[in-house]
């Protein structure tokens, strides 16, 4: 029997036993709006329970398929291009918010439940998971726990990793493994809601986790600040982080057609932020107060997202510095991209920055080369997460240190046949 | 061990640095939890990363297990020695290696105490955020093994949210970089299961700490209850009504007793006392002080003082910090408890332990960190009475199992080691714990680094470290790997 026929054989075994977990109409033949990275996918399969997406887990490692787990697809491009695709692995039926328990400050979600829904189902009790993801009408709780997707509220919440506090992973065996649990506070075993947020579905699929919440802020306000230069910006960002000021968020915007801005986020009472709001007039001695309002709060996801001024080709890439590099970080941008590209940045107080390119597919792909390697220099890191039709192949992730041999080890404990992701992340794991 | 070992280490570590004889060994052989002892062959102190490479090489070669520790103030015998092994003290690497305000970044070795990195910021307005009630003596090495929490972690999170990296010595004595002092590096969180691994995954030699800015203010407001379930009732308005204070402590009639005997606290006779503290700016401060304070007399509170300077602040926690200690006061000897519940479950959990504690015909002291659910119930006993320790064992884990029952966990911040490693299993199914297992087989297959803690059931490693798992597709000769 020759290669593809035995191939096609393991696919239509497949498809039929996967009928039988999941019932036929969940199981179909993956289109042309399934493809992975330019890599087309044989099946779309969604479980209606934890269990079946176990099951089908199994069934895809045990006839050697590769498993996309996907959620609301919103940055299914993020990553490497995969070795191998063949099922996708859809988390589109668990959506549920399972338990809101609202006076522990806690919920229990399935995966494939969208962050827009879930938030709404928070703000009911004036709850919220404190943090503003890209794209939250579509996102889905396991592809931004995979993606370790944050925004500006990190500043003050922290990023996933600080408020999930419980995963169920599907294993590439079949095995459904919980850890954490529904109390803040818990130290019985190893931390394995936070080895999965950011793994990108590498070590098994998130089924359902447990966050912890923040109320709602009472009061918000926006103070948004016209800066001479990224300098000045920097010293301001680093004035207020090193004040006593309680701000909720803080970054810095520039690009090629803006002067840099500063954005500070305030939350909480009335008096509280009248008093803050003074206390920060007076550490602002550039322009006055330029403009008040949550929508310079969506900046990252402009940057992030396709259709910003129907723009043609670019990148997006997400980068961290130190706090104290900002500035240099964006100067650095500026001189690369030059005259020949279009650039615009986002950077969190945190060191944390989105940079979106626009322009010829080369000169993008050698600008992150460069900005990469100055961004390490300095311990930092350059991830690609978009990258334009004619930019070559160019790793996602940079260099990982010392610990990939490590992260190796890890990997084949949980995932020794690469079913899960295979090739997409560090070191083409 | 055979003496060829022993001068091989003392010629890492020199003269000094070897510990064999049996009388100093003594010191070693419990943490803070001592009912649990076992002699060590020898202890270790190196004085650098590369001592501890050096050391941990020869552990690997010979098949020594080897137990890290740093202050010793553990209480569930993570850091006890095991059977022919060796402990790794890492009281030597003491210094605090850089101090970075720009970037609010410390890096420390592991033997640094926590109220010293504290100590060195705090001229310009700085702290470091976990507060373990034992931080004037516990390391940071430590902290990091046991994920530490503290009062006020209910606002500022535990030792892992400022943890930002780590130097590691693994198990084979490689050296590996985890985390950094930038955030998100790419790959997996290692770090993030390092901490609170509880010394499993290998000895860390290198810390990278944020620190925090100081709030503008912090006032503290404590509060006299009738009993546990009015102070319960008012956590819950507190946080129901969009607060997440600093700190929220509650201590039980008991409890106070112990602390007024031990440290003068001068604390209400009642019977429960509630701590409330706020921080941040002023303004807000006051606002919301304002509010916690309507909702305790709402609640039934008859007393209730707010402490505006520091010393008057220091003396409201100067009691709760010594509650476990101020047992003594009050009972021959004792059990401190760790478990956590969903905070709603306050008041049937009280009661059901109020149950327990009359079947069992012993006393049980309570003390809680209320925001978070973490009760520290206290199992007083006395030793000279024959079967009384026995009970107050059983009665200890009866309360772990209703943590259990109520959603919680069977530790919040004191970590499982061997005392609690029995209850992971109450706590958790086999695959759960089968699926933590392949972590420790991947940092360390031999199972040298603290061995015997945490899991109830060993597993082993099986096949080789690293061996590669051919692919089925790639075995039938189809697909090739890229």
């Amino acid at each position: 029997m020759d290669a593809s026929v035995s191939a096609k054989t393991t696919a239509n075994t497949f498809e039929t036993d996967a009928r039988a977990i999941v019932t036929a109409q969940y199981v179909r033949t993956a289109g042309t709006n399934d493809v992975v990275a330019g890599v087309q996918p044989g099946f779309v399969v969604e479980p209606g329970s934890e269990q079946e997406l176990a099951k089908v887990l199994k069934l895809a490692n045990a006839a050697g398929l590769a498993v996309i787990p996907r959620g609301g697809g919103t940055k299914l491009e993020w990553g490497n291009r995969p070795a191998r695709a063949d099922v996708i692995l859809s988390t589109a039926r668990l959506h549920r918010v399972i338990e809101h328990a609202w006076a522990d400050l806690t919920v229990s979600v399935e995966a494939g439940c969208t962050i827009g829904k879930l938030q709404e189902a928070l703000a009911k009790h004036g709850q919220r998971l404190a943090l503003d993801a890209l794209w939250p009408e579509h996102a889905t709780v396991g592809g931004v726990l995979s993606t370790n997707d944050s925004g500006a509220l990190r500043l003050r919440f922290g990023s996933l990793r600080d408020l999930v506090i419980g995963v169920t992973l599907a294993l590439a065996d079949g095995t459904l493994a919980s850890s954490g649990g529904r109390v803040v506070k818990n130290v019985a075993g190893y931390d394995l809601p936070k080895l999965a947020t950011g793994a990108l579905g590498t070590l098994g699929v998130i089924t359902r986790a447990f966050f912890r919440l923040h109320p709602l802020p009472q009061e918000t306000r926006t103070i948004s600040c016209a800066m001479k230069d990224t300098q000045e910006a920097q010293r301001l960002v680093l004035a207020i982080q090193n004040s006593k000021l309680a701000h909720s968020a803080l970054q810095m915007r520039s690009g090629a057609e803006i002067r840099p801005r500063v954005d500070v986020l305030f939350e909480g009472t009335e008096a509280g932020l009248t008093a803050q709001m003074e206390q920060l007039k007076l550490m602002i001695n550039a322009e006055p107060v330029a403009g008040y309002g949550r929508r310079v709060w969506s900046a990252r996801q402009e940057i992030c997202s396709a259709d910003n001024n129907g723009a043609g080709e670019f990148a997006v890439a997400k980068f961290a510095t130190l706090p104290a590099l900002i500035a240099g970080t964006v100067d650095t941008i500026a001189r690369l991209a030059a005259a020949e590209l279009r650039w615009s940045v986002v950077a969190q107080a945190t060191g944390i920055g989105w940079v979106r390119l626009e322009g010829k597919g080369q000169v993008v792909e050698s600008v992150l080369r460069e900005l990469r390697a100055e961004l390490e220099r300095d311990g930092g890191s350059l991830v690609i997460a978009h990258r334009p039709a004619g930019m070559a192949e160019l790793d996602a992730w940079g260099n990982v240190g010392d610990a990939l041999a490590l992260m190796s080890a890890v990997k084949r404990r949980f995932d020794p046949g690469r079913t899960l992701n295979p090739g997409r992340f560090v070191g083409e794991i | 061990m055979e003496s060829r070992i022993f001068d091989e280490l003392r010629g890492i570590v020199g003269r000094r640095g070897l510990i064999t004889s049996r009388g100093e060994l003594h010191t070693y052989e419990c943490d803070g939890l001592t009912n649990f002892r076992v002699l060590p062959r020898a202890v270790l102190l190196p004085d650098s990363t590369e001592q501890v490479q050096k050391i941990v090489r020869v552990c690997h070669r010979e098949r020594i297990p080897f137990v890290a520790r740093g202050s010793g103030t553990g209480l569930s015998g993570g850091a006890l020695p095991v059977e022919n092994g060796v402990v790794i003290s890492l009281t030597r690497m003491k210094r605090i290696l850089e101090v970075d305000f720009a970037n609010a970044r410390v890096v420390v070795e592991p033997g640094v105490i926590n109220l010293d990195v504290t100590g060195r910021v705090a001229p310009q307005e700085y702290f470091y955020a976990p507060d373990p009630s034992s931080q004037s003596i516990c390391s940071i090495g430590g902290n990091v093994a046991e994920n530490s929490g503290g009062a006020h972690c209910l606002k500022y999170g535990f030792t892992t949210t400022h943890v930002l990296g780590l130097e590691v010595v693994l198990a084979d004595g490689s050296l590996v970089h985890l985390g950094g002092k930038t955030l998100d590096a790419p790959g997996y969180d290692l770090m993030g299961v390092f901490v609170g691994s509880e010394g499993t995954l290998g000895i860390a030699t290198k810390i990278i700490l944020r620190v925090v800015k100081r709030p503008e203010c912090a006032r503290t407001l404590l509060a006299a209850f009738p009993s546990t379930n009015e102070a319960g009732a008012a956590v819950s308005d507190t946080i129901a009504a969009g607060m997440l204070p600093a700190a929220i402590e509650m201590m039980d009639n008991l409890a106070i007793q112990a602390a007024e005997a031990a440290v003068h606290a001068n604390y209400p006779n009642c019977g429960a006392l509630l701590l409330v503290e706020l921080d941040g700016p002023v303004a807000e401060v006051a606002a919301l002080m304002a509010h916690v304070d309507e909702i305790c007399r709402k609640n039934g509170a008859w007393e209730i003082r707010i402490a505006q300077s520091d010393a008057e602040r220091a003396l409201v926690w100067k009691g709760r910090k010594a509650a476990f200690a101020a047992m003594g006061r009050i009972s021959p000897n004792y059990i401190v408890q760790d478990g956590v519940i969903p905070r709603t479950e306050l008041p049937n959990v009280m009661r059901e332990i109020g149950r327990l504690s009359r079947e069992a015909g012993l006393r049980v002291a309570n003390v809680f960190h209320a925001g978070d659910g973490n009760l520290h119930p206290l199992v007083l006993f006395d030793r000279r009475i024959p079967g009384q320790e026995e009970t107050a064992e059983l009665l200890s884990s009866r309360i772990l199992e209703l943590c259990i029952a109520a959603g919680g966990s069977i530790t919040g911040e004191h970590g499982v080691g061997e005392d609690k490693k029995k209850m992971m299993s109450k706590m958790y199914s086999e695959p759960d714990l089968e699926t933590m297992q392949r972590v420790r087989c991947a940092f360390d297959p031999l199972q040298l680094s603290n061995p015997s803690k945490i899991f109830p059931t060993p597993r082993l490693c099986g096949e080789k470290p690293g061996e590669y798992v051919a692919h089925p597709l790639e075995a039938a000769g189809i697909a090739e790997r890229f």
